[in-house]
């Protein structure tokens, strides 16, 4: 059986405000967003730390949402939905907000690079490749404008810290966590 | 041609475009998952306004959030505007409100400023 109270202790020690694993859907999104956003008022965070962790969460948040493949489940062979697991922490002054969720392992090498490209840019050069794809003219079929991790890198002003765990054939896991530091 | 007003929720922005005064306005938070979908009627009202446009077109943008999805969408707003202002038929000028300590919103503003050919103003907003 799950030891909750292990489960519970794991969370406490890593400082987490919030967790959510199951469906991601559209209300779903809107609700934690609006739970978060009560939060950070109520930890009377600056303006500006708060806007920037609103912010990378929207981006994370419907990162899960546009992008996760759904894995049918291992047991039953049933459709796992757009199941993923998102948590957000505040340790000392710094965020961290994890996401994790499946993807077609046949993807991976393209948003590997991609990722590895953002994580060796500087400041500036994030600021020009966020202008030349915003003025691209592409929407991916997914509805993305191709923009949320440069975003997120830019807005972080970190480096993007990702996994990919290899689950079968098909599938990896695929986690990233973002961690936004609260400058006095 | 009737004046565009879409109200506000929690997820998008309070819309305002007004063809007799020629002012739009984009006020509050844009961070739909399907922003080609809210932007449409947007861009179509902007279609419909560029064969009979006001002598001057003042756009008002004030955002407190928007997600990626959408901007690409503010950018085709801001296209259309682009041409508007280009046919010579209305001087377009744009206002980007940004608040005092909010880097990130006027870095953003500079960005499209920098891609978009209209004359663009900064607005910086006490909190």
């Amino acid at each position: 059986m799950l030891d909750i109270f292990e489960f519970y202790n794991l969370m406490e020690r890593n400082k987490i405000m919030l967790s959510f694993k199951g469906d991601i859907t559209s209300e779903l999104l809107t609700s934690i967003l609006q739970i978060m956003e009560s939060k950070l008022d109520n930890l009377q965070e600056e303006p500006k730390t708060k806007k920037k962790v609103y912010n990378v969460l929207v981006e994370c948040l419907q990162n899960l949402y546009h992008h996760l493949d759904a894995r049918p489940n291992a047991e039953d062979g049933s459709e796992n939905h757009k199941t993923a697991i998102f948590m957000i922490g505040k340790i000392e002054n710094e965020y961290s907000i994890i996401t994790g969720n499946y993807m077609l392992t046949k993807n991976v090498e393209n948003l590997k690079s991609k990722l590895v490209k953002i994580n060796g840019m500087t400041k500036d050069e994030l600021k020009e490749y966020y202008k030349e794809v915003l003025n691209n003219d592409e929407f991916s079929s997914k509805g993305g404008g191709g923009l949320g991790m440069i975003d997120i890198a830019r807005k972080s002003g970190q480096k993007l810290n990702f996994q990919f765990v290899p689950v079968d054939n098909n599938f990896t896991f695929f986690s990233l966590n973002i961690k936004i530091a609260n400058k006095e | 041609m009737d004046t565009l007003i879409i109200e506000g929720s929690a997820k998008t922005p309070d819309i305002k475009f007004n063809p007799q005064s020629g002012v739009v306005e984009i006020k509050g938070r844009s961070i739909p998952e399907n922003s080609i979908e809210f932007y449409k009627p947007l861009i179509d009202w902007l279609d419909k306004y560029s064969f009979k446009p006001q002598p001057n077109t003042v756009v008002n943008i004030q955002l407190e959030y928007f997600n990626t999805s959408s901007s690409k969408c503010i950018l085709d707003v801001f296209k259309k505007l682009e041409a508007i202002n280009k046919s010579g038929n209305s001087k377009v000028i744009i206002n980007w409100h940004f608040e005092e300590d909010d880097e990130d919103m006027s870095e953003a503003g500079e960005d499209y400023q920098a891609i978009i050919n209209v004359p663009f103003n900064m607005v910086m907003v006490e909190e």
